[in-house]
């Protein structure tokens, strides 16, 4: 259980990104956080793992508190929580394998992660990963001889190697085409019911969103301005989080378009301006 | 051809770039006196004619040399200081390239904490105060002569170099990678060798290797101040007028800086 409790972050410039948020998340819970460029979505997601550092607030997981710990005991908090980012941020020159067994550097020592020794057991479990997002055969492959969607695989199975409580998502799909963006969703839906992980996902994209997860999590400049499952989010509500009063009478020539692809239009729309 | 505005107009515009120095007599004071001064400067030479043609002489004299180079008479002289000056090379490249690793580290500053940082950086900017030959008459002065000296030098000059190129390399790597490993838990070591080295190593080996060569040519040059080296061997022909053997150190030099080039040039191939 992750919960978090007047979390505010100032950023050296004296600019408030985060405003005391206070929310909190059952284990095995899929979050969906929700909210237009710049509202501190990933301020909150890093500041959990502690990449960003929270200025005020408490942020516990599994009754260990986060904040607070020094070097040695982040380390090891870190090995708990797995984070998957938008540009995938592997190690573009290394294998798959040795980025899929990066996930392991929390729990091995020095001399063995420069000599890639790392235990069979380790090795075993990242070959079944690799198979299990559908990368089977590419364990030799350099990464950045990979497509899009097979990176931000690989960066899925770098997470689930770390066989941690939570995820922490970063817009796993902005940088893919809508195809893959959705398989993407799906196989992170899957593997995280499979392995009971919780997971907080930052996302652009709210019908992948909705179709998704259990809960949303909608921020506006640094404050949580909704928090409900995905049916109560409405078109009524998107302009409290978006911003904005022309939601529904958007200016859709075709009429006859499904509603989920006519609000990821506008969600397109949103990002181009 | 669009009408009215070209038809009104009566003579062409004239358009001139406009001059360094706007004001004329400024511009025309700095010209005089840039061509005052060399005329000084020269004067202030005293070009010895009789001088310059016993110069050509020798000069037709050494290229007639260079044509007709003598490995044989003075070859165990080359040979030792060939030998030498690879052994320096060998020695001071190796010893340079692993001690620019942590001072390169440390002097990046996207990965050193700051006391760490102004140390590594102030090291680097003394390594790189000093050319190479002033360093040699330092450490000349110091160890001696001979290829002590030699190697000094070249170490601390292959430091500079190196560390100074892969601090600057660390500092423009791809942030999120690093981030992306710390996230796992990884110790502060884990990522450099996790996430950094693997950014920066193919350029690393692509200037070490080039430093090697550099450091050949280099321990040919201050052999002339005295440490040691073939640079000592050539001095010492030219010293004796033995311009065939000078032309064979020449070629010699020449020849081993070609071979580097083309192993290294093979290397960088794989590894990139
Ligand atoms: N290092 C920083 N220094 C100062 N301000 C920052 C810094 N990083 C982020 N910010 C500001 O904090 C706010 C929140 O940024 P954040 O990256 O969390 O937004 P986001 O919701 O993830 O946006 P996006 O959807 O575009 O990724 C932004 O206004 C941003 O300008
Ligand atoms: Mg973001």
């Amino acid at each position: 259980m992750l919960v978090i409790e007047g979390l505010l972050k100032r950023y050296p410039d004296g600019f408030e990104a985060l405003k005391g948020v206070d929310v909190t998340i059952e284990d095995g819970e899929l979050v969906a956080l929700i909210g237009p460029s710049g509202a501190g979505k990933s301020t909150l997601i890093r500041c959990v793992n502690r990449l960003v550092e929270p200025t005020e607030g408490t942020i516990e997981l599994n009754e260990l508190e986060l904040t607070t710990l020094n070097r040695a005991g982040l380390r090891r908090a870190r090995r708990r929580m797995a984070m998957i980012f938008q540009n995938y941020a592997l190690v573009e020159r290394l294998t798959v394998m040795e980025n899929v067994l990066s996930g392991r550097l929390g729990s091995v020592g020095f001399f063995k992660s420069l000599f890639r020794r790392f235990p069979q057991d380790d090795v075993d479990n990242a070959f079944a990963l690799l198979e299990k997002v559908g990368l089977e055969g590419l364990h030799d492959r350099r990464a950045d001889a990979l497509s899009g969607g097979q990176q931000q695989r690989v960066g899925i199975a770098r997470a689930l190697m770390q066989d941690p409580d939570i995820l922490l998502v970063d817009e796993p799909t902005a940088s893919l085409d809508p195809r893959t963006a959705r398989q993407v969703m799906g196989l992170l839906a899957d593997l995280c019911e499979e392995h009971g992980l919780a997971a907080i996902i930052n996302i652009h994209d709210v019908p992948l969103a909705r179709d998704y997860t259990d809960r949303i999590l909608g921020l506006k400049a640094g404050e949580l301005v909704f928090d409900g499952p995905p049916e109560e989010l409405t078109d009524d509500v998107l302009p409290e989080i978006y911003g904005g009063e022309d939601w529904s009478k958007e200016p859709s020539e075709d009429d006859e378009e499904e509603e989920d692809i006519r609000s990821s239009g506008q969600f397109l729309a949103e990002e181009v301006l | 051809m669009s009408g009215t505005s070209s038809e009104t107009r009566t003579s062409p515009r004239r358009w001139r770039r406009p001059p360094m120095i706007a004001d004329a007599r400024k511009r025309w004071a700095l010209y005089i006196a840039i061509v005052a001064y060399l005329l000084w400067a020269t004067a202030s030479i005293e070009i010895d004619i009789p001088r310059l043609i016993e110069g050509l002489d020798r000069a037709r004299e050494f290229f007639a040399a260079a044509l007709t180079p003598d490995f044989v008479s003075r070859w165990s002289d080359i040979w030792t200081g060939f030998i030498e000056s690879l052994t320096m090379t060998a020695v001071a490249t190796s010893v340079g390239v692993a001690l620019s690793i942590p001072i390169g580290l440390g002097a990046a500053s996207n990965l050193a904490i700051r006391p760490v940082y102004l140390i590594c950086r102030t090291i680097l900017a003394v390594t790189r105060a000093f050319h190479e030959i002033i360093l040699a008459i330092l450490f000349v002065a110091m160890f001696g002569f001979g290829p002590f000296a030699g190697v000094v030098t070249l170490i601390v000059s292959t430091i500079g170099f190196l560390g100074k190129l892969i601090a600057e390399d660390i500092e423009a790597i791809n942030w999120d990678t690093v981030e992306a490993i710390e996230a796992t838990g990884a110790s502060w070591w884990q990522k450099v060798i996790y996430a950094v080295t693997p950014q920066v190593i193919p350029r690393f080996i692509g200037l070490s290797l080039y430093r090697l060569d550099i450091n050949f040519r280099e321990s040919a040059i201050i052999g002339i101040v005295g440490a040691g080296g073939i640079g000592a061997t050539l001095t010492t022909a030219f010293q004796r007028y033995e311009f065939e053997s000078v032309s064979a150190i020449l070629i010699l030099i020449i020849g081993t800086v070609y071979a580097f080039e083309y192993v290294s040039g093979a290397i960088r191939r794989r590894v990139l």
